[in-house]
């Protein structure tokens, strides 16, 4: 009996979590195709263009800094290292829509910045310093990867931690010379951690609409949006979506790609850490000089800019109205679907097989944007057939239960972040010495009693950092939550895009800044534990978890 | 639980299980009586570890059917879960519980029972394996030994019909491993537990068992007593499993084998003149030259406790190589005789 429940269950939400994609499919076919014609004209040029430079240009910058730095941390010795080691992880807490945010206002013509620069050169016009736009894309290439890099970052200096030293010392022993080491060792040894990193920067840049947009730059995610949002064309705007599913695989599989060769690297011995070069005078001030430039730029102006602008907001005229409320219900909407993922994790990680948790790494992949799409018909179909149930049981006229509800809101948020959970709970549950499931049931314990009182208190850890994950990520979560959420409620995120639409930079601050600050729960958890929660980008694109153990521990 | 019925406490009947084209248990049959300690011997990857997981019902059996007091738990559509089976197994890595006290361990298995009632069973448990006084403390805290003996406690604490023991003593030093053994075996008699020690030790499978299963490649070579497994065994393989065996060419000429070191009874009758002869080191009396067949020593290994001679024999190829004891002044020169105990029983096999 319980075998058969557990089986349907499972194919039930299976079937909840593919809903989007397929329903995606659906509604793009049943567009009449007279936008056909108009989108390929005039709309997905442009966008296919601008998508694949912006995210050429955010790989470029993601992998240079991220390889660049972790060689420079692994491999090299010179005051502070240790500090910067740490430090690189910090632009992780900051969201791709906040730091465009605040560049847009700290590089402002009339901003600190520029201000600044026209007082050190006695410019006193700002129309006599040129200075390049950022509204461009360079400029958000440059942005997105400021704060991507660390993706890439994690794993490279993980697997430079863990097994290049052998290979880089019989490099030397052959009289290489330390470029030649670098390019011809180095690189080719961290590469499946560099394709890993990269790929989930891209998808990351990929899934970015507030930045974009910000920035002006009419990626595909953003033409979605405006084709729904402003056109009112969901079909049309399937369509698109469609096409950016193509790039999204086309990402996994350059992923793939990448460690097809893992065989050569990932030979899983663990070597003791490289014997790091130490530098001296200016060779070590060049190095720290290089190092911390990253964590300036991705963490510590726009952190220190907002910090300032929410401070000087906040005296002048107190804590926004409706922070009280948007915080309440940012907490309400990241909590539940925490709650849900969590026990769904568990569900996923206690069942047999690995079908049902590679489903779940789909949502991961999915931009929020082609979520929110690909959830609304099957949400409408919920609310029709309720609304009828009841009228025919209770004759009674309820509101909505699906579209446009907290419900609709949650289940997007637990269908693209579930595989965090899910990982998380796998990594806890696999750290269990078999034997000790086996032991509880010996000892007369079900499935279940085995779950409850041996898997679920040892895995407990995990479990909650994977909470810890998910909930910082729901928070951060703008594209799905301005599509779902309800009539007139704002969340943190959505109050600070629709202040940056206004304009009205000053008064978004306060929110950015709470972001960032929940943001950086899980980056101190990161630099406490040290790589345990890197684990999950992996789980996220569907690999095993042994695998991503590998690579990132 | 069903009332036992009279016959074996378990019974093997055809079990098979393959792992893709590997066969792992291949056609085993054995039947375990009530109160008997068996011992499943075999080297590893011989398909014992997965024998013991499916007889405990982790692992399925491909075919063939289990009974335990005469109750079908596997086979024919049924496979009762490991919990319902009535069966303790204790893992050769201990699998204790690392978040909980030795007590709450030993009580794990005891459901159904008032909590109080429960830990009283548990401390008298833990008072059998001598740690009684430890009972707050936690797994990490404990030695290899004593870890060993909480396992022992809590297998044993629901009364199973059939304990199962998966190398119960190979992670334990050399020190311990003779004592910890011994109290083990003993706690196993003074309780009446029908146990299934699986071990790739002979001189182990030797001391312990009642009975021992010899497994090879996932079949069952021989089952008997120590005795008759270590002196008459079925095959070359099973004599050189439980300890030092020698071949001898010989010639069969009816009901008896000329060898170099003399004539033996046959026992049986042989297909090919050509036959080995297969002894225990012990068949081979050595005495000062002169006695029985001359012998040539070659090399003296002092090995603490005796000495190794490594003897040329005419008609051998290789140097027979006998252990005596350090005193022995008979074998003090270079030549010796060597004459064989006819009342030692032997193994004759074709040469083919």
């Amino acid at each position: 009996m319980g075998v058969v429940a557990g089986r349907t269950a499972a194919i039930l939400l299976a079937a909840g979590l593919l809903a989007p994609v397929l329903s995606l499919a659906v509604t793009a076919a049943q567009g009449n195709g007279e936008n056909w014609p108009h989108l390929f004209a005039y709309v997905l040029p442009q966008a296919v263009w601008d998508t694949v430079l912006l995210l050429t240009g955010v790989g470029v910058v993601v992998v240079a800094v991220g390889v660049g730095t972790a060689w420079l941390v692994t491999a090299f010795d010179f005051p502070g290292r240790r500090w910067l080691d740490a430090a690189l992880i910090l632009p992780l807490a900051i969201p791709t829509y906040v730091v465009a945010y605040a560049y847009l206002d700290l590089l402002h013509p009339l901003g600190p910045i520029q201000g600044g620069l026209r007082t050190l050169l006695g410019v006193t016009r700002p129309r006599d310093l040129a200075f390049p736009e950022l509204r461009s894309l360079p400029g958000c290439m440059l942005l997105l990867g400021l704060v991507l890099y660390p993706y890439v970052y994690l794993p490279t200096r993980a697997l430079f931690l863990m097994q290049a030293r052998s290979m880089i010392e019989a490099a030397r022993t052959l009289g290489a010379p330390p470029a030649r080491v670098f390019f011809r060792v180095v690189v080719p040894i961290a590469r499946p951690a560099i394709a890993l990193g990269a790929s989930l920067a891209l998808m990351e840049a990929l899934n970015d609409v507030g930045a974009a947009e910000f920035l002006g730059v009419r990626t595909l995610t953003v033409q979605v949006y405006a084709t729904w949002v402003n056109r009112s064309d969901l079909p049309g705007a399937a369509q698109i979506a469609l096409a950016m599913l193509t790039g999204v695989i086309a990402l996994l599989a350059l992923e793939r790609a990448g460690r097809a060769m893992r065989g050569h690297a990932g030979s899983g011995q663990r070597s003791p850490p490289m014997s790091r070069t130490r530098l001296q005078g200016g060779k070590a001030f060049g190095a720290m000089a290089l190092g911390w430039l990253p964590v300036l730029f991705g963490f510590a102006l726009p952190a220190g800019y907002l910090a300032e602008a929410a401070i000087r907001r906040v005296l002048a005229s107190g804590l926004p109205p409706t922070l009280g409320r948007e915080i309440a219900q940012t907490m309400l909407f990241a909590g539940g679907a925490t709650l849900v993922t969590a026990v769904l994790g568990v569900f996923i990680a206690a069942n047999p097989g690995r079908w049902l948790s590679r489903i779940a790494g789909i949502g991961y992949a999915l931009p929020g944007t082609i979520l929110a799409i690909g959830l609304m018909p099957p949400l409408a179909l919920i609310d029709s057939a309720s609304a009828h149930l009841l009228e025919a049981t209770i004759g009674a006229t309820a509101g909505l239960f699906g579209v446009g509800t907290a419900a609709a809101l949650v289940a997007a948020y637990v269908i693209r972040f579930l595989t965090i959970a899910t990982g998380a709970t796998e990594a806890g549950f696999g750290r269990i010495p078999p034997s000790l499931t086996d032991a509880a049931r010996m000892l007369g314990s079900g499935r279940i009693g085995a779950l409850v009182r041996v898997q679920l208190p040892l895995a407990w850890p995990a479990i909650l950092s994977g909470g810890l994950l998910v909930f910082v990520d729901c928070v951060k979560e703008l594209p799905a939550t301005l599509l779902l959420r309800p009539l007139n409620v704002e969340t943190l995120s959505t109050h600070l895009y629709g202040e940056a639409a206004r304009g009205t930079y000053e008064d978004g601050a306060v929110a950015a800044l709470l972001i960032v600050l929940v943001a950086l729960l899980p980056v101190l958890l990161l630099l406490r534990t040290s790589g345990d929660v890197a684990r999950r980008p992996m789980a996220a694109i569907g690999h095993d978890a042994p695998d991503a153990r590998d690579v990132m521990s | 639980m069903l009332a036992p019925q009279p016959g074996p406490r378990l019974e093997l009947r055809a079990v098979c299980r393959r792992f893709g084209h590997a066969i792992a248990v291949d056609d085993v049959s054995m039947s375990v009586m009530s109160g008997e300690i068996l011992a499943i011997l075999g080297a590893s990857g011989c398909g014992k570890t997965t024998l013991l997981r499916i007889i405990a019902g982790l692992e399925s059996a491909g075919s063939g059917s289990i009974h335990i007091d005469g109750h079908r738990v596997a086979g024919e559509g049924i496979d009762v879960p490991p919990e319902a089976r009535g069966v303790g197994l204790m893992f050769q890595d201990y699998a204790l519980f690392p978040h909980m006290s030795l007590l709450a361990n030993v009580c794990f298995g005891l459901h159904g029972i008032p909590r109080r009632q429960a830990r009283a069973i548990g401390l008298d448990r833990l008072r059998e394996v001598g740690l009684d006084h430890r009972s707050d403390s936690y797994p990490h805290a404990l030695s290899g030994g004593e870890a060993q003996r909480v396992a022992l406690a809590r297998a044993l604490a629901p009364g199973p019909r059939l304990l199962l023991l998966d190398e119960p003593f190979s992670n334990l030093d050399q020190d311990t491993r003779d004592r910890v053994r011994t109290d083990t075996i003993e706690l196993l008699r003074k309780s009446g537990t029908t146990a299934m020690v699986v071990t790739h030790d002979p001189s182990e499978a030797l001391r312990i068992a009642d009975r021992i299963v010899l497994m090879r490649a996932g079949r069952v070579v021989q089952v008997g007593t120590p005795e008759e497994i270590y002196r008459s065994p079925a095959t070359p393989f099973a004599a050189a499993a439980l300890g030092v065996v020698l071949a001898l060419p010989g010639n069969a000429r009816g009901d008896t084998v000329d060898t170099p070191l003399g004539c033996i009874p046959a026992g049986h009758s042989t297909a090919t003149p050509k036959v080995w002869v297969w002894l225990r080191p012990e068949a081979i009396r050595i005495g000062p030259s002169g006695s029985g067949t001359p012998a040539r020593v070659l090399r003296r290994d002092f090995d603490g406790a005796g000495r190794r001679l490594h003897l040329a024999v005419d008609g051998l190829d290789a140097p027979l190589v006998l252990s005596i004891p350090a005193g022995d002044a008979a074998v003090l020169g270079d030549r010796i005789g060597l004459t064989l105990d006819a009342a030692e029983p032997c193994l004759v096999t074709d040469a083919d």
